[in-house]
């Protein structure tokens, strides 16, 4: 991989649509995605399989998994919870409000979309969450995690729009803070210790894809 | 033939039970449970709902506290607003809609009633100054 790879997505891989397109905002770029797939393919063999999504409600992705998967999913953005925590200047109790944060029993859940959530999070509050993932997550349920490999320079979330099974539509919107440290894989994968990678993928757009499964 | 759809007014609160056998418009407040089975409820700009909802389809522009059930879809429309549970093969939401809660998408056929023995949201009791229904309203059928 070349210099200008790393610095910067290769025109293949920012493919921006034109307008009408998905959910009609030409700006937004749209990257490919190698983890998804796999995390489709996870719950196809599922019966009514269950999913925790992470982010903020995207109706096309709700749509997208009702479709394709017959599935319940509980949408819990905690983006938003941090972003109330940050303004409030409570961050310090955010780790506790995590742990009473998820409803879901456990071992109730399928499949987790947490997005790059991680990245935003201090440390204290990533492990609870990790816990809290882990603990609700069923025996050989999947875990979708993104992590970025470079720092951001400003305060923005992004939400992860599917456009198709490969392909994720990347739409910043502002945030109450940046990300955070960037964390090499080992810390990640502490982070969610009873849980196995099943595939990791590093993307020319710096974001790397990993795919967690807890064991049967 | 012209199709039946009634409307229930910006200034018209209900408390209770609403069962109805054709379209229904809510543009103002009602508590408790709607069933609408074979029919499209909407829920306007002005609705403010707290209750349990069943019908065949729902089309939410305004504010929804309670679960939905629908049989065919829920629509929720620009800043329409559930904070409740959604049953239906079908969800729309839309970009500048708020939701929160779970979508159960699940491919059993979701039925357009409310389970026996569930207590509807608010309890059916009319409040002075406002229209009485204390029993089940039924709307134009």
């Amino acid at each position: 991989m070349g210099l200008l790879d790393r610095l910067a997505p290769r025109k293949s891989d920012l493919d921006v649509r034109p307008p009408g397109s998905a959910s009609g905002q030409a700006d937004d770029p749209v990257f490919a995605t190698k983890a998804l797939p796999k995390f489709l393919q996870t719950l196809t063999s599922r019966e009514l399989p269950v999913l925790l999504d992470l982010g903020p409600v995207v109706g096309s992705n709700v749509s997208f998994f009702g479709e394709q998967l017959g599935c319940k999913i509980f949408v819990e953005d905690i983006f938003a919870d941090l972003d109330r925590h940050v303004r409030a200047g409570t961050l310090e109790e955010f780790p506790a409000f995590l742990k009473k944060r998820f409803p879901q029993a456990n071992d109730e859940v399928d499949g987790i979309l947490c997005w790059d959530l991680i990245d935003y999070l201090d440390r204290a509050a990533a492990q609870e969450l990790a816990t809290q993932l882990m603990r609700v997550l069923r025996p050989d349920g999947a875990l979708l995690g993104f992590f970025g490999s470079a720092p951001a320079q400003d305060a923005r979330y992004t939400k992860f729009i599917i456009v198709d099974e490969v392909n994720l539509k990347h739409r910043s919107y502002p945030a109450a803070r940046g990300r955070q440290a960037i964390l090499p894989n080992r810390d990640i994968i502490r982070l969610f210790s009873t849980l196995r990678v099943s595939d990791s993928f590093l993307l020319k757009n710096n974001l790397r894809e990993t795919l967690f499964r807890k064991p049967a | 033939m012209e199709k039946d759809i009634v409307n229930i007014g910006k200034s018209v609160v209900i408390k209770g039970e609403l069962n109805g056998s054709e379209d229904l418009t809510i543009e103002g407040h009602v508590e408790g449970t709607i069933q609408l089975k074979e029919h499209v409820l909407t829920i306007g700009p002005n609705g403010r709902i707290k209750a349990q909802v069943f019908a065949k389809s729902v089309i939410v522009l305004g504010e929804v506290t309670g679960n939905v059930t629908a049989s065919d879809k829920v629509d929720i429309r620009d800043n329409g607003s559930v904070d409740g549970d959604i049953v239906s093969p079908r969800v729309a939401i839309a970009e500048g809609a708020h939701f929160r809660g779970s979508v159960d998408m699940q491919r059993k056929g979701a039925a357009a009633t409310p389970e026996k023995g569930k207590p509807a949201a608010a309890a059916a009791t009319p409040q002075q100054g406002q229209p009485a229904a204390g029993a089940p309203q039924r709307v134009g059928a």
